[in-house]
């Protein structure tokens, strides 16, 4: 079974995240690029079902240059080649887009599965999945917690505020999923040395096939129109004891929706 | 951790970056507790040997990953700067793995090795013993020859990972020669005879078990022996010298860790209407700190270097392990000072960093016997040489 798992290079969050000013963009210089939290996840339950069923794992990203710092570390956790769609046409382009992008890679690689985080930790717009499936005409399993392939047939568990969903599907199928699936390995110093030798295909849009038309700021089907840094942490609400702390505590839970 | 690295490839900086990432999500949460309850993480070592850590500077063909020692040190100095007990015990097990590595026969090597540096077990050395510690050649641990078997009978003291190792390299006397007599022996945890007693209790390094280990008829096969009979002193010495420099480099994470933390504190800790790092007194500890853990570092890789170049390291390591952990110790106990009333109490690690340095001055040769190595050298008139470092 060949997986193709989507893997997005998102600012660190562990360091302050900024927007370009002048063009409402990522500002990627200002902080560390890394995987995207979710698509680790999603690069362990590829890996796992490859482990189960065989075959291969792609790493697909479409992304500026130092997306090859993500790239090296998926391949170091165990994927087999990756696709690195890289051009300057790309920059800006919105989450339809970028599906629209990925869907058309999609077009020359051979595979069973597309998985991929449900959201990233950036734009957090949770739609690319969704948006893939419809442009590839393939089912979509989104919020995934747990995967099944059997034969021809994927079952997963949708994950819902109360529960969970089973969906089942045929394959191919696109599957995004959430961190209560797995928890992500590590890579090893001999994987990190073996991901040196695997290949890493570079395509430019024309490559891929994506319409230059179809992509980038300029043709943007969404739009920044203002952005504002986060306001500063305000002061906590402090809960004097005197014989009713608990209800005062109950009742600020409430309000909040806690309880 | 406020440290610029020049690593020789992609791969190996990628390695430091990881073993980062896994020492801060998998190992930090758990210092505190484990050396306040003295328990000996014996997960932390499976996590690191899964990474590919424990067999770092030894052979790729048996299952090592074939580093030289300046990136083995450097991440080992990673390791050091979060748990030094965990550093200390990584420094140990590949000082375990060193005679059986580079003394063994190559059917020795291929028949343990691989399992000794897979990650999944753990090892010891033994050589110093109760009224043995400075002088080796004063052991007394007898390792008696029976047909294909050797039998060994003694006590081993001050053994790190003592009752938590699941193999033993030992140095046991086959011949009353004070410095010939001495064999070298891999020794399972599983042979009968070998026992350990409680751990050690400690000023410091608490979640690192230490103990006497007990030889009683411990009986060994004789291609366990490892070299030839009478160049298990020579072995054990070559070995402390890369130990050495283990240690200098985990004293040199464990002073890069409390200088960091005396920083944070010194930056937000205000008196008289500003950061206490904005007077003048605080700010020369500090830079008196951060060019000691500079100075440990570069010692410490250079000593690095010329091990790696197949050049003698020996007064190197000496002087290394010397300026580490002395200045380890100046530097925690100052890491103290400037975190004062807090720094005493065990809610911060710097009276803990203070503990742990403390015995890096002793073990692995004391810093009076690094010193004694130094002048020995000097005494020699050694002259040194120009040497072209192909790259």
């Amino acid at each position: 079974m060949n997986i193709v798992v989507l893997v997005k290079q998102v600012p660190d969050t562990e360091t302050e995240r900024k927007l370009d000013p002048a063009d409402s963009t990522v500002d990627r210089a200002a902080s560390d690029g890394v995987i995207n939290e979710l698509d680790e996840y999603a690069i362990e339950e590829a890996l796992r079902l490859k482990e189960k069923h065989g075959g291969e794992v792609t790493i697909l990203t479409v992304g500026p240059e130092q997306a090859t710092d993500s790239i090296r570390k998926a391949l170091s956790m165990g994927a087999d080649k990756a696709v690195h769609v890289c051009d300057d046409a790309l920059a800006g382009s919105d989450a339809l887009q970028t599906a629209y992008a990925i869907a058309q890679t999609l077009g020359t690689l051979e595979y069973d599965l597309v998985i991929l985080g449900s959201e990233s930790t950036d734009a957090r717009t949770g739609v690319v999945g969704a948006a893939l499936a419809e442009y590839l005409g393939l089912p979509q399993l989104t919020l995934a917690n747990k995967v099944d392939v059997d034969g021809t047939s994927v079952k997963i568990q949708r994950q819902t505020d109360d529960g969970y969903q089973v969906v089942e599907a045929t394959l191919p199928a696109v599957i995004s999923v959430v961190e209560k699936i797995n928890e992500p390995r590590y890579p090893s110093f001999k994987l990190i040395m073996a991901a040196k030798k695997k290949p890493v295909t570079k395509l430019s849009i024309a490559e891929a096939g994506i319409d230059a038309d179809k992509v980038g700021l300029a043709n943007a089907t969404t739009q920044v129109v203002d952005f504002a840094p986060a306001p500063p942490r305000t002061a906590g609400t402090v809960v004097k004891d005197e014989g009713n702390g608990g209800v005062l505590i109950a009742d600020f839970l409430a309000s909040k929706k806690f309880v | 951790m406020s440290v610029t690295r020049l690593m020789p490839s992609q791969e190996t900086a990628d390695l430091v970056e990881l073993v980062r990432e896994v020492a801060s999500r998998e190992l930090a949460p758990h210092v505190a507790e484990a050396e306040e309850t003295e328990r000996f993480p014996r997960e932390a070592f499976r996590t690191l040997g899964k990474l590919g850590i424990l067999g770092l500077p030894y052979p790729e063909e048996y299952g090592g990953g074939g580093q030289p020692y300046e990136v083995y040190l450097q991440v080992l100095e990673e390791i050091g700067a979060v748990w030094a007990s965990v550093g200390v015990g990584v420094s140990v097990h590949v000082l375990s793995c060193y005679a059986l590595a580079v003394y063994g026969t190559e059917a020795q090597r291929q028949r343990w090795l691989p399992d000794l540096l897979s990650g999944d077990l753990l090892g010891a050395y033994c050589l110093s013993e109760p009224h043995a510690g400075s002088d080796p050649a004063a052991m007394t641990t007898r390792a008696r020859r029976d047909g294909d078997h050797y039998i060994l009978d003694g006590v081993k003291a001050w053994i790190t990972h003592g009752g938590q190792a699941d193999f033993y390299t030992v140095m046991a006397r086959t011949s009353d020669d004070r410095s010939h007599g001495i064999s070298c022996f891999l020794v399972p945890a599983d042979t009968p005879g070998l026992s350990a007693d409680r751990p050690e209790r400690k000023m410091g390094l608490t979640g690192s078990h230490t103990t006497m280990l007990r030889f009683d008829g411990v009986r060994i096969p004789a291609h366990q022996r490892i070299g030839a009979e009478g160049q298990g002193l020579s072995i054990a010495l070559s070995a402390l010298d890369s130990g050495r420099l283990g240690i200098a480099a985990v004293a040199t994470g464990l002073a890069q860790a409390a200088l960091d933390t005396a920083v944070d504190y010194a930056r937000q800790r205000e008196a008289f209407g500003k950061p206490i790092i904005e007077h003048q007194g605080l700010a020369f500890l500090l830079a008196d700190m951060a060019a000691a853990v500079e100075t440990a570092r570069a010692a410490t890789l250079r000593a690095a270097r010329l091990k790696d170049c197949g050049l003698p390291y020996s007064t190197e390591a000496s002087i290394a392990k010397l300026v580490a952990t002395d200045n380890a110790m100046r530097v925690t106990t100052d890491a103290v000072q400037v975190l004062s009333g807090y720094g005493y109490t065990r809610d911060f690690p710097v009276e803990r960093y203070m503990r742990e340095a403390k015995v890096m001055q002793i073990f692995e040769g004391t810093n009076q016997i690094q010193r004694m190595i130094i002048g020995r050298h000097l005494a020699r008139g050694a002259t040194g040489s120009t040497v072209v470092v192909a790259s």
